[in-house]
């Protein structure tokens, strides 16, 4: 692919650019495997360089986070299965935001039973300065945080005082 | 030393042993979710350490990576606050340590976001967002324990008393750190000290606790790697591994 890619240009290499990127978008995160790492936007871009590569670029989450590793060499391992030479960037300029997460991620993290961060200034009590966090099994908004931090460094923990349910919240950052 | 190099060094340090004593309570926190959430708090920390410690390396230029300045230097080369080394204690200790560094961090990383140098300011911008974490976790224990039995009052009070002298140091200005603010690439630590007293206090009158933020301590000498004995003992655990098997890889 690298050859092939190297003498193209234009339209044929913004095709074989997409390409590239449908591969990338669809690793999975190994903590939440019902979210591609597109879906958190943690892939930043992927372009092919002058030598025909296929650069991808990844933020990390959290510093700390253990997935990321893992996450860089799938990302690797699939383009490289493709037919690509890839190559990984990590860069943590602009940090990543809860923001990055694309509308379909905020679904599948529902359906999965997390729930998404919450966006928009309306989601404080105005008094306590509380976050509302509405359960994803029954959707009330009677729920309590049990602790700040969660299974993983993005997660906190949460429980639905109407359902009961204990459910995970990805926390807003 | 180049005082670039030093500086980052010294940041890359703090980060990585408050996270090491941190992480000294993985499986054994007073309950679940603590020993969920201070196995986060010391992942956050060595992962910014991480990124310190690598463009550390690359300011020396001597082909140094993270592994070789976390694991292969001894104690006299370690350039870390005096704080961050104390033991852990009991649970209020550890809390009321990581609430006065944490406030700390909170204000120098926002200031760091500025930094001349544009990694550093990039680092600053991911390690705020964990470091409010950070302080509004320990600061809520701080309240909790304060404000709760006698017993757990009296636990932070003696934290208190144990800690506060080393407080001074986060903000105590060198030569380095001075350099760093003329070539705007670090913040003057001393215009902090304000803001942090009443953050700090702020907090304490919450938890009830009869304290005044320590701002007149006197133990300091981390930034010249003068090391309190429990630091050799810190970093035989870190780097036993690498030490026993030199060059061992994952």
């Amino acid at each position: 692919m690298g050859e092939e890619a190297r003498h193209q240009a234009g339209p044929a290499l913004e095709a074989v650019r997409q390409r590239a990127w449908e591969v990338a978008a669809s690793v999975e995160d190994p903590e939440i495997p019902v979210l591609t790492i597109a879906d958190i936007g943690i892939l930043r871009s992927v372009d092919i360089d002058d030598e025909g590569r296929a650069v991808a670029k990844l933020t990390p989450t959290y510093s700390g986070c253990p997935a990321t590793l893992a996450i860089e060499l799938a990302t690797e391992a699939a383009l490289r299965d493709a037919g690509f030479e890839p190559v990984i960037e990590r860069v943590i300029s602009p940090a990543w935001s809860t923001d990055w997460i694309t509308e379909e991620g905020r679904r599948k993290l529902s359906d999965y039973g997390i729930a998404p961060p919450v966006s928009g200034s309306n989601s404080k009590m105005a008094l306590f300065g509380e976050t509302i966090v509405a359960c994803p099994r029954c959707g009330s908004e009677n729920t309590r945080k049990v602790s700040e931090f969660g299974s993983t460094p993005c997660k906190a923990h949460y429980q639905c005082k109407a359902c009961a349910e204990p459910f995970d919240y990805f926390k807003c950052i | 030393m180049d005082a670039h190099f030093e500086y980052v060094l010294r940041l890359a340090d703090d980060q990585l042993v408050l996270g090491h004593r941190i992480s000294e309570w993985c499986g054994h926190a007073p309950m679940l979710e603590e020993d969920l959430a201070l196995p986060n708090i010391a992942l956050d920390l060595i992962g910014q350490a991480r990124m310190l410690y690598t463009h550390a390396g690359e300011i020396e230029g001597n082909g140094r990576n993270e592994d070789q300045l976390a694991y292969l230097r001894p104690e006299q080369e370690y350039r870390n606050l005096l704080i961050v080394e104390r033991e852990n204690g009991d649970f209020a200790h550890t809390m009321l340590r990581l609430f006065f560094y944490a406030s700390f961090m909170e204000l120098f990383w926002e200031k760091m976001l500025t930094s001349s140098d544009e990694v550093l300011a990039g680092i600053a911008a991911k390690a705020i967002k964990e470091v409010r974490y950070h302080v509004r976790h320990s600061a809520e224990w701080v309240i909790r324990m304060g404000d709760g039995t006698d017993e757990s009052a009296r636990r932070l009070e003696d934290a208190y008393d144990d800690l506060e002298a080393y407080c001074t140091e986060m903000f105590e200005m060198d030569d380095v750190a001075r350099d760093m603010v003329a070539a705007g690439i670090g913040p003057d630590t001393q215009a902090l000290v304000e803001s942090w007293k009443a953050k700090v206090e702020a907090i304490f009158r919450e938890a009830m606790l009869n304290r005044f933020a320590p701002v007149e301590g006197h133990r300091s000498g981390g930034r010249k790697g003068q090391h309190g004995e429990e630091m050799g003992f810190l970093l035989a655990d870190l780097q036993y591994m690498q030490r026993t098997y030199p060059g061992l890889n994952w």
